[in-house]
């Protein structure tokens, strides 16, 4: 075996103990990486150990549709949150970003109130990945092959 | 034409120093049209409107960050395997132009994520894992700062990029591997791009531009070094004479 390769093999494996290692580390730590619960992830923790009031934590989804509610008070907002299988209704009083709207993914953080209410402090958007002109849009709502999460 | 052909420094120069005003050049055209498009022709997006304009300087940005990363990392091991004398100086020169698309990858995003998600700044797996990022380039330019001997700094810091090569895939499927608030990718997806082909090519053509702009400074920093290092080396023999 010449000096190279001996290089190779040496810089090869250390990559790949170092890639196992990381991949370990990641994996361990997957709770801590994730950035928010969907409503199922959330129920299916709170059944495993009920989750205590005034954790703070990020729930995310998909606004449904014809479920938010404006207060009197015009600030205070209620809505649903749904991952299409499990709901969580969700209280908010502030700022919602441009891009809020029924159909719309969000990510909320705050805490879970006594009567299952997710309570939230912050109201983020999240959008996908798909991006399109509006005569576009429009053209394929109007031929029925929209597939969009919104509207 | 063998690996080593160009391990010449004369040779490397020379057509190097040939390559450079062409890349540049190209380099300028491919931006002043591709940002033309950006911010004038392409229409505004059904969602977002006219904020999806950061796009095009973003998502660029964001692949020659990683892009840049894989090619250090490349160059070190190069360097540490077959020690081909000009990939250290391929790695030391392509790291602050890696920090410096990082950075512009970084702010646009934040600029991005106010309007649009309605935060500066979260710490999801994609942010914060471009975040090491910046991180990993200022580390390693600052290893190579840190040790007088450039033989010994150079093995550091090659060990040190190959480390934070790990990153780069972490980067890449953090969209997919944890819950983010980061969207998926638009464009290097299983089922094909998800943007519409009027939005798709400006972003290839300033895609392009970011690529062949990064030739042109690489070549730029890799004569730099070869002529420092020449001035180095004259400087001894006189002292020595």
């Amino acid at each position: 075996m010449t000096r190279k390769q001996r290089r190779l093999y040496i810089v090869g494996g250390f990559m790949l103990i170092f890639a196992s290692a990381a991949a370990l580390v990641l994996m361990a730590f997957e709770e801590n990486i994730v950035f928010f619960y969907s409503p199922s992830e959330l129920a299916q923790k709170s059944e495993q150990q009920p989750i205590p009031p005034g954790r703070r934590l990020r729930i995310g989804g998909l606004v449904e549709e014809g479920s938010v509610q404006r207060d009197a008070d015009g600030v205070t907002i209620t809505f649903r949150v749904t991952d299409t299988v499990e709901v969580l209704p969700v209280r908010f009083r502030g700022l919602l970003p441009d891009l809020f709207r029924e159909g719309q993914g969000i990510v909320a953080e705050g805490t879970l109130a006594m009567n299952g209410t997710f309570v939230a402090t912050e109201v983020l958007a999240k959008h996908d990945e798909t991006y399109m002109p509006k005569e576009v849009a429009e053209a394929l709502k109007k031929a029925g092959q929209w597939q969009g999460d919104d509207e | 034409m063998s690996m080593h052909y160009f391990a010449n420094p004369t040779r490397f120069n020379r057509l190097a120093g040939r390559i450079q005003p062409w890349a540049g050049g190209l380099a300028a055209i491919l931006l002043v049209v591709g940002l033309y498009m950006a911010l004038f022709e392409v229409p505004a997006d059904y969602q977002q409107g006219d904020t999806v304009r950061i796009m095009f300087v973003h998502v660029p940005s964001a692949w020659m960050a990683m892009f840049c990363y894989s090619f250090l990392a490349v160059a070190s091991a190069v360097a540490l395997i077959w020690k081909h004398p000009l990939a250290d100086l391929a790695a030391k020169a392509s790291a602050p132009i890696g920090a410096g698309f990082t950075f512009l990858a970084l702010v646009t995003g934040s600029i991005w994520g106010k309007p649009m998600w309605g935060t500066w700044w979260v710490w999801d797996a994609r942010l914060t894992s471009v975040l090491i990022l910046f991180f990993l380039y200022l580390g390693y330019m600052a290893l190579w700062q840190s040790i007088e001997d450039g033989q010994k700094a150079a093995k550091a810091a090659a060990v040190l990029a190959l480390v934070g090569a790990v990153n780069v895939p972490i980067i890449k499927f953090s969209v997919d591997w944890w819950n983010t608030l980061h969207q998926p990718a638009s464009v290097m997806r299983m089922d094909g791009p998800a943007i519409h082909p009027s939005m798709l090519w400006p972003l290839l053509i300033m895609a392009l531009a970011f690529q062949v702009y990064f030739v042109a400074l690489l070549l730029a920093r890799m004569r730099m070094e070869l002529n420092l290092r020449r001035i180095r080396a004259l400087r001894l023999a006189e002292r020595s004479s």
